[in-house]
């Protein structure tokens, strides 16, 4: 059913919690956004189709968070960083089943995807995250 | 309008920066506004000034939006039309921009133009999830990113593929720190040596606390008129001649570079080209550095060295206050403190000081050309602003 589902960031996140990385391709322009959008920023189109997206990737950059808002304290110190996905996506979000000193550029990473919330409040957005290939 | 005045600055206030306990956002304001006012004896406030755009990025802080009525009653300035600009850490700089508008409009001869924010009374793991907000949420905030996280992962894009170091970072703090020493406005008149930078606590690495600009209580604002009817109001007025501003993703990833602000190049390029300057031209900048890499990055946006060689300009020592190119005489955001809707307008305050040799302590000789560049969020936003001495 997820080729009549809205392209939108909720949507995006409904399959994340079904274990999947899913985008939005342009099919006007062919374009493939990730995070989807209701419209495309490079030829106005609103006309897209799903595209899964390989769920790994190579590091591009990252930092061990030490610091964090009151919700994230608990977890510090932890690593996020962002990697580049196929077709020229990038993501970003936490890095762990890694210790700190072992996380380099360019190392590969695969999503581990959490099928449920924890929350009530919205949004009950299930995260993803980064670990070693 | 090439190499002409677009406006012309007849006056300036700052607020002390600091922790100014028990006082709230638009107290603080008034602060600002009346010195602004006592500098400009020939200025009637409440006759002559039209409109105020005030910068102001969050009403979390004191639980109160609605900043531009606010600000202007308390300023004396009541029932005049005045409007918040919030473009996060840039909210001044683009309340700056708003008043050029104004007054290039001809709707309004005089506008003042502002910003503020009251910050010290919320603990540390508060303030960091209300900047946050200036970050995306759904892939940012959602995923643990820190506003310093955002920075963080430039630095480490910087240093990765430029070769800049911890010390060069490091080497931002201690300079700014020296400024804000002579600074007595500055939050933190304090020196700081290399080692004491380099060892202090992790933020988010490789940004350590020496890294981070500080939160900060502030206030700034300045006066802008039509360049032929400046001097009626000061004989020294200070002269606006380029401006610019640009966007781009709010989302860092979605960016083709993690070690450049596209914005602020896109920003730059308006301002050099309104002004028909280029770089080498400007004497003195005050360049945003929230974080030790951002001023680096800023040099290499701004055009002041080449793309990857901010570090190795900051090592040279030439951004020194008695180097070529003197950077946050002020102390910038590190040592004078970030309140984040006053930042834009107070590096404005700074340049004007310097311009009309009012800098006492920390005064650049014969500068007549400054630049302001001011950055919002983790670069969604930025504005640049250039100075001439008439």
């Amino acid at each position: 059913m997820s080729e009549q589902a809205p392209f939108t960031i909720e949507q995006f996140y409904k399959h994340i919690s079904q274990g999947k990385l899913m985008g939005g391709k342009c099919k006007k322009c062919g374009k493939i956004h990730l995070p989807p959008r209701p419209l495309c920023d490079k030829c106005f189109s609103k006309e897209f189709e799903w595209t899964q997206i390989q769920p790994k990737g190579k590091l591009v950059t990252y930092t061990i968070i030490h610091v964090a808002p009151p919700q994230f304290q608990q977890m510090t110190p932890y690593a996020v960083g962002i990697i580049q996905l196929e077709n020229d996506l990038k993501i970003p979000g936490m890095i762990k089943e890694v210790a700190p000193e072992q996380i380099k550029i360019g190392m590969e990473l695969t999503i581990a995807f959490e099928t449920s919330t924890t929350t009530s409040q919205w949004p009950q957005w299930p995260r993803y995250y980064f670990k070693p290939a | 309008m090439k190499g002409k005045p677009l406006v012309s600055i007849v006056s300036a206030g700052l607020s002390k920066f600091g922790k100014l306990e028990g006082l709230y956002a638009r107290e603080i304001f008034a602060e600002a506004a009346k010195e602004a006012f006592d500098r400009c004896p020939n200025l009637d406030p409440k006759r002559d000034i039209k409109m105020l755009f005030v910068g102001h990025m969050g009403e979390s802080y004191e639980h109160q939006g609605h900043t531009g009525a606010t600000v202007a009653d308390w300023a004396g300035l009541l029932h005049i039309p005045a409007t918040r600009t919030e473009t996060a850490c840039a909210s001044s700089g683009a309340a700056l921009r708003a008043g050029v508008f104004a007054v290039l409009s001809g709707l309004c001869d005089v506008v003042m133009v502002g910003g503020v924010e009251k910050m010290t009374h919320r603990t540390t793991s508060e303030v960091t999830e209300f900047l946050a907000m200036a970050s995306d949420f759904p892939f940012e905030q959602w995923h643990g990113i820190t506003f310093p996280g955002l920075y963080a992962l430039m630095a480490t894009a910087h240093m990765h593929k430029y070769g800049t170091t911890e010390e060069q970072l490091a080497m931002v703090a201690v300079k700014n720190h020296h400024n804000g020493f002579l600074n007595p406005k500055a939050h933190m008149q304090k020196e700081v040596t290399l080692e004491k930078a380099l060892s202090s606590r992790v933020i988010a690495w490789p940004l350590k606390l020496y890294d981070c600009s500080l939160i900060t209580d502030g206030g700034s604002c300045i006066i802008i008129t039509k360049p032929e009817i400046a001097k009626k109001y000061t004989d020294m007025p200070i002269q606006i001649i380029g401006s610019g501003q640009a966007s781009d993703s709010i989302g860092m990833y979605e960016r083709e570079s993690l070690t450049s602000l596209i914005a602020a190049k896109i920003a730059a390029r308006q301002a050099y080209e309104m002004a028909e300057l280029r770089p080498e031209h400007v004497d003195i900048a005050e360049v945003h550095d929230c974080f030790t890499i951002a001023e680096i990055i800023g040099y290499e946006d701004l055009g002041f060295c080449k793309q990857g060689e901010g570090g190795r300009l900051v090592e040279s020592g030439e951004t020194k206050l008695d180097g070529k190119l003197p950077v946050n005489t002020s102390g910038g955001l590190k040592s004078k403190g970030h309140p984040v809707g006053a930042t834009g307008t107070a590096q404005a305050y700074e340049i004007y000081l310097q311009l009309t040799e009012q800098a006492e302590k920390r005064q650049v000789k014969d500068a007549k050309i400054g630049l302001a560049h001011n950055v919002g969020g983790s670069g969604a936003t930025a504005t640049v602003h250039i100075f001439r001495k008439e």
